[in-house]
Order: structure tokens, then sequence, then C-alpha cells
């Protein structure tokens, strides 16, 4: 069920992706910058968990994931430690993330050449 | 007015030239790439709980979102991943792994330019924005979060 549910969430959400690719010709960044702030705005208002309880995967694997995490540790920060914690909190959740994309990037920049070109 | 009318002329032609990418079959291709991406996250973060029972749920997600990026930038590495972008479109960018991608992407194609002007920099062109978006955003929710709180 877990997995019939993070297909159809997840298509769904990857689906309006390529639909506003499409529609207005935007770039790959500015796909990622819209749907990390829907996440932030999902998280605000708390309605990013409901969706996570059946979606699972497929609402946290796409990038809306991220920046649920980024809102929801900025919140939960805030909460223990006070003004602060909106400055801390949100990096901190997502600190996990970011050091292994930057990590293997470079990694594997080093081990591999560029295929195109 | 002559300049114009000749940009118009030539914005045409780049019109017709560009390769037209057919709605309805990409539409098809990123739901179901993107879906599967989502189904092997969730695969993996079973997985890990099923080898590891006493991990925290949080802690197994943090694994599996590592792992996925792993895995995104050693496809990207070999070439792969961007052959399964030209194929899925937004299917590849919006997971986590199309954000990994985007940070692989640059750093092997720039590392000609040498390790900090190169791959260093140029890492970022598109991760940048996406990071400085989410943080910025994250301050005003905690900081909205925090007034809220006061009353």
């Amino acid at each position: 069920m877990d997995f019939l549910w993070a297909f159809l969430i997840g298509g769904l959400v990857c689906m309006i992706g390529q639909i506003l690719i499409i529609t207005t010709k935007i770039t790959s960044a500015r796909i990622l910058v819209t749907f990390v702030l829907i996440g932030v705005v999902l998280q605000a208002f708390e309605l990013f968990e409901p969706i996570s309880q059946f979606a699972k995967a497929g609402i946290n694997v796409p990038i809306i994931g991220f920046g649920a995490s980024l809102a929801k540790g900025a919140m939960g920060a805030v909460k223990s430690i006070g003004l602060l914690g909106a400055f801390t909190g949100g990096l901190e959740a997502t600190a996990g993330g970011i050091a292994a994309a930057v990590g293997f990037a470079f990694l594997f920049s080093l081990i591999f050449k560029s295929k195109t070109k | 007015m002559k300049q114009e009318k000749r940009n118009e002329a030539y914005n045409r032609y780049v019109e017709a030239r560009i390769p037209k990418t057919k709605a309805w079959p990409s539409l098809f291709n990123s739901f179901w790439v993107g879906g599967l991406i989502c189904v092997i996250g969730q695969g993996i973060d079973m997985l890990i709980l099923y080898l590891f029972p006493y991990m925290s749920q949080q802690t197994a997600w943090a694994w599996t979102l590592v792992v996925l990026i792993f895995l995104a930038s050693f496809l990207t590495g070999i070439g792969v991943y961007d052959k399964i972008g030209k194929f899925a479109g937004g299917g590849s960018i919006v997971p986590i792994t199309g954000f990994s991608n985007s940070i692989s992407s640059p750093a092997i194609e720039f590392k000609h330019e040498g390790i900090i002007y190169g791959t260093c920099v140029k890492m970022f062109t598109i991760a940048g924005p996406v990071i400085v978006v989410g943080v910025v955003s994250s301050i005003v929710v905690g900081i909205i979060y925090w007034i809220v709180g006061l009353f």
C-alpha cells in the first residue's frame, strides 16, 4: 500500500513539474526553487504532515520534502531555543542532505570525466 | 524599427528550430519515472528499518535521502542520469535525486576549469538559488512562528 501511494503521489508531483516545464518553459533551477517553496509553505501551515502520513516517500522524496524539513527544523528549533532557532533550525534539519549532495558531487568530480563534449 | 523586425523574424526562426517535446508522452514519462524514484526511496527506507529495527523513523529517513543522493550522484558521474533526464524531464528534476544531479553534473562538467573555479564554484549554479530561497524562507517562517508564539 505504501508503495502504491508513494508511486501515485510522487508521480503526480513530478508530472506537475513537467506541466510547468511545458507550459512556461521554466528552467530546472526555477522548478527546484518553486517546489522547495511549496514545501516550506505546506509545512508552515502544518499541511505537510497529514499528506506525509499516507504519501510517505511520495511527498518526501520530491524536493518538496526538503523545503518542508527546512521549515519544520526552523519551527522546531524556535519552540526549543527561541528566536535563534529561526536561524539554526532549517540548515540543521537539512544538513545531511546538503552535505551528502556536496560531498558526493566533489568525490565523483574527482573520479569521473564529463561525458558530453 | 528595422532591428525589431529582424529580431522578430529571428525569434520565429529559433522557435521553429527548438526541438519540440511532445507534451503527452513527456507527462506520462515524468509521472512513472518520478513515481518510480519515490517507490525506490520508499523501498530503501523500509529496507533500512528492516535491517536496523531499533533505528528511529527520522534517522532511517535521513539515511534514505543520503543513499538516494549517492545513487543520483554516481549515476550522474557515469552519464546515466542525464539520459534519464532527457527522457523523463520533471520526473528526474523534482525528486531529491534531481537536486543531487544539479550539483554533481556541473561539478563534473566544469572540472577542467580547475578544482576551485570549476568544480567548487559551478557546483552551486543551480543548487545555490535552491539553498538560498529555502534558507531565507525557513528563517521567515521561523520568525513568524516565534512572533505567533508570543501571544
